[in-house]
């Protein structure tokens, strides 16, 4: 049994130590918001964090992560404070960028997509066009959004400092 | 005449020391030759690249996705996709404790790096993050990071020198004084 804290719920999960990540959270725990693309950490669709840092799930065996805390697209957006459960939940800024941005055209890699920039925005709140690239170029998009992407992190950064897009 | 021949023997001892070593420099550049070869294999080496982008593969190519050191500054650390441990199925991330490159300001070089050029690396601690000669001999036996190099996990060749051999050619190479070849 596997114990670990999903969206901020804790969870205990019947799985073999090795099983990815990504294969509990989709088939055991149905957030299926999180994507399989290549199975070797290539390609960021799987994306996900690990206490706050960006890991690929698709390689990260469930015993790596007892105890600790995963995020993942669907613990993205937050209820208000002082919300009810059916209170609609607020898009982080990311999210939000996204959409004002229409950036996805299939969208199978966005939930990547957006869980490493959250990670890139953390890590340097105002990035350049480079750190974008140096932060992105791991996660693929056979769309080619690219352009849109580095739009909506411009975005996203702005909004984050309190600033107009 | 007497005094001439007293101090004769004297003299003569001032001139030949009763320490004197046999001389080792040849033996210490015959040991850096194995140094050399270890730490220019890709398992070593790619991690230790002249640019900033990691290498990949024998035949060194830059890391794929765009990643340099600057990836880490940006939220993407080498542990987004390496673990602490080897993965176990065909084409997974190689890992290891501790994953990472060399920091910008101690790059540590070994890409390209002569006999020469390397011996006088490692000799010059402002290039070895203030480490000596035989703290990098501790760092050769022990670091768990440089022990990947002799278990790099499915699909890549270890370093073919044993660890041993390489750990005995350092020692050999500072105890003879560390010289570098020509």
């Amino acid at each position: 049994m596997v114990k670990l804290d999903v969206n901020g719920r804790p969870e205990e999960v019947a799985a073999e130590e090795d099983m990815p990540l990504l294969w509990v959270l989709r088939d055991k725990l149905g957030l299926t918001g999180t994507k399989y693309g290549c199975g070797i950490a290539q390609c960021g669709a799987c994306t996900v964090h690990v206490d706050g840092q960006a890991r690929r799930s698709c390689v990260l065996p469930v015993g790596d992560v007892h105890g600790k805390k995963v995020l993942t697209i669907e613990g993205l957006a937050q209820k208000p404070e002082g919300g009810t459960v059916s209170s609609p939940v607020r898009l982080h800024a990311v999210q939000q960028a996204w959409l004002d941005e229409n950036v996805p055209q299939c969208g199978y890699c966005q939930a990547g997509q957006i869980m490493s920039t959250v990670a890139l925005l953390a890590a340097n709140p105002a990035p350049t066009d480079d750190d974008i690239d140096a932060a992105l170029s791991a996660n693929l998009c056979r769309c080619g959004t690219y352009p849109r992407i580095r739009r909506a992190v411009h975005r996203a950064a702005a909004a984050l400092k309190g600033e107009a897009p | 005449m007497r005094p001439v021949l007293w101090l004769a023997p004297v003299a003569f001892a001032a001139c030949t020391p009763a320490t004197a070593q046999p001389d080792r420099t040849a033996e210490g550049k015959q040991a850096f030759a194995t140094v050399h070869a270890v730490f220019l294999h890709p398992r070593c080496r790619n991690c230790h690249p002249a640019g900033d982008a990691p290498l990949q593969y024998a035949d060194g190519r830059p890391h794929a996705q765009n990643i340099t050191r600057r990836s880490e500054k940006n939220g993407l650390p080498c542990a987004t996709c390496h673990r602490d441990k080897n993965g176990t199925r065909p084409n997974q991330p190689p890992g290891a404790p501790h994953w990472h490159l060399p920091p910008s300001d101690v790059r540590m070089v070994f890409e390209g790096r002569t006999p020469r050029q390397l011996c006088e690396q490692l000799k010059d601690p402002t290039k070895t993050g203030g480490r000596d000669l035989a703290r990098l001999i501790t760092h050769v036996q022990e670091d768990p990071l440089v022990s990947w190099g002799w278990s790099p996990g499915p699909g890549r060749d270890p370093v073919p020198i044993p660890r041993p051999q390489l750990v005995d050619a350092m020692k050999t190479w500072v105890a003879s004084g560390a010289p570098c070849p020509d």
